[in-house]
């Protein structure tokens, strides 16, 4: 269970690396991946997975 | 790299002196320039202290912006709101406006550039931060490292930064904090039924809010940051995108509010809405405003927090003067190619000097010319606008073909004033003219009476003039102030005679288009 990035339509904005509370966000190689393993969905932190709320571009979704 | 914009040519193509009253070398000033010794007055109706701040703040003083560059560095790319106007996908080097960036910077890097372009341009004296997306989104956490950096790198130079105010109020603090002096806040209304058609969604303690609680947020916390602002001292800007049919009446009211809680200055934009943004505006075929509906918001609002006109709407990665951007100089990759930079702040304080020494008899002349028209003309006239073409200093100083803006000048009894500016494709380019582009710059200028240049062709002078706008070379490299009061004093009597016809009822185009880096 956890989120990814549609790397064709981030924006490389980084709002979503400052919101994770996981830790889970980092730049690699020009643009954002989510490391899975990190990945909680904020399940138990958030009403909603922080990523995909504050995203610009609509493109961090369910992987 | 050559010093592009270099004195001379601040001094009208490098054909004119200095102004004899050019300060003496700094070392020769024994400590305290003279200048800064309380030589040159701000104006009658500004405190004193707030004139100091602002006066070499190219965005925040009109007078200033005729000599002050600005820089604005890429390290904000988060936003924490979408707007309707907003689509940062889009990035094209040839466009500008705000939220549009063609690299951006790291603070280091941005850092190292604003080093690069302070021993390039003498004139600057702002670095802000306006995104792309929110300066204070993600923390504010690239803003305040780049601050932080820089106030000990080159600390002549004065911060200033822009956000939307959702996240203000949570970083009052700071911004005092790091001495940042001039904070811009967007404030498009203050009604939350307005403010839904304008932002589709904000996001806010941990959660996406849409609609009217979207918006009723926003407004809460813009008002309260622009509170906490003033109450500190801190110098606020309230920038407001006009939008036909959605909040160009409401705009009065915004004026109205903010001006209560100690707005400084009142900056109401044009929208810029192209279907090739992208933005959900320009896809939907929400309209712009035409330069004269522009205008009768301005005036409206005249009299309440005071009104900026000469703002650009430039990217968040512009720099060099207002009409310009010389961003292109200043890659990433031909920064790095640079090595080391030393801070070296003496060609900006000479600069300043000469500004500040030039400025005291500059209020002065401008005083009498308007005396003159005052008695000489009456009030029964009704003012015109000029257009103007100038590359900066306050002086009719380019070429008509060259020109890439025209700033617009009210004239009248009451005396001249910059009103706006109005963007065009230049119309020389490699020595002939082109017909089409000329029609642009006519329809972009079609509500004056009147165009100064420092010069001018024979072919474009007789379209201007059978368009009746008069073509005018005779004031080249004067002052424009003066020379607009002049030319009216004549105007009015031409008026009286029959000789020339009002253009009162005029309306012109305002182009959104592309300003681009590249100098004639």
């Amino acid at each position: 269970m956890a989120y990814k990035i549609k790397s064709a339509e981030c924006t490389v904005c980084g709002a979503c690396e400052a919101e994770c509370p996981n830790v889970a966000i980092s730049l690699k190689k020009g643009t954002y991946v989510i490391d899975p393993a990190k990945c909680t969905e904020c399940q138990g932190q958030f009403d909603s997975p922080q990523c995909a709320a504050v995203c610009p571009a609509d493109c961090c979704v369910p992987a | 790299m050559s010093n592009v914009i270099s004195l001379d040519s601040i001094f009208g193509l490098g054909e004119l002196a200095p102004p004899a009253a050019m300060p003496a070398a700094p070392e020769a000033a024994s400590g305290c320039s003279s200048s800064s010794c309380g030589s040159s007055d701000g104006p009658a109706d500004m405190d004193p202290a707030v004139w100091e701040k602002v006066k070499n703040h190219p965005c925040y003083s009109e007078e200033a912006h005729h000599y002050f560059a600005r820089m604005h560095v890429a390290v904000a790319p988060a936003c924490n709101i979408q707007c309707n106007y907003c689509n940062r996908k889009y990035d094209c080097s040839n466009e500008s406006r705000p939220g549009v960036v063609s690299e951006k910077l790291t603070p280091d890097q941005a850092i190292k550039k604003i080093l690069a372009v302070a021993q390039e341009i003498p004139q600057l004296s702002v670095i802000g931060i306006a995104g792309p997306g929110d300066s204070l989104a993600a923390n504010g956490r690239n803003t305040f490292a780049t601050f932080e950096m820089l106030q000990k790198k080159a600390p002549d130079l004065k911060l200033c930064l822009s956000t939307n105010g959702l996240a203000l109020p949570d970083h009052v603090d700071t911004i005092a904090q790091y001495n940042i002096d001039h904070v811009t806040i967007t404030i498009n209304m203050v009604d939350p039924e307005v403010g839904a058609q304008i932002y589709p969604w904000i996001f806010y303690k941990h959660k996406r809010w849409t609609g009217l609680d979207a918006a009723k947020i926003l407004h809460e916390q813009q008002m309260l940051g622009l509170e906490m602002l003033t109450s500190r001292g801190i110098l606020v800007k309230v920038n407001s995108v006009m939008i036909p049919g959605v909040n160009d009446d409401h705009l009065l009211e915004v004026n109205k509010a903010v001006k209560s809680r100690g707005a400084f200055l009142h900056n109401i934009m044009p929208l810029i809405s192209d279907p090739a943004h992208g933005t959900y505006f320009g896809l939907n075929g929400q309209r712009g405003p035409t330069a004269q509906e522009l205008k009768v918001v301005q005036d409206a609002c005249e009299g309440g927090a005071k009104l900026m006109r000469h703002c650009r709407q430039c990217r968040a990665d512009a720099v060099g003067l207002l009409g310009e951007d010389r961003g292109e100089e200043f890659t990433a990759e031909k920064i790095e190619a640079m090595g080391a930079i030393d801070y070296d702040d003496e060609a900006r304080r000479s600069y300043r000097e000469h500004v500040e020494a030039e400025r005291a008899g500059r209020h002065a002349s401008k005083a009498a010319a308007q005396a003159d028209v005052r008695d000489s003309v009456g009030t029964a006239v009704d003012p015109i606008l000029i257009a103007v073409a100038t590359k900066g200093g306050e002086r009719i100083n380019e070429h008509f073909g060259h020109a890439k803006e025209f700033q617009i000048y009210e004239v009248g009894p009451n005396g001249a004033k910059f009103v706006g500016h109005r963007r065009v494709d230049q119309y020389c380019e490699g020595g002939s003219g082109d017909v089409d582009t000329l029609d642009g710059v006519l329809a972009a200028i079609n509500d004056c009476t009147a165009v100064f240049v420092a010069k001018i062709g024979g072919c474009p002078s007789k379209s201007l003039a059978d368009a009746g706008i008069e073509p005018v070379d005779r004031f080249a490299f004067d002052y424009i102030e003066e020379s607009a009061l002049a030319y009216f004093k004549d105007y009015a009597e031409r008026l009286g005679q029959g000789a020339v016809q009002s253009r009162a009822g005029q309306d012109a185009v305002i182009r959104t288009g592309a300003l681009t880096a590249r100098r004639a």
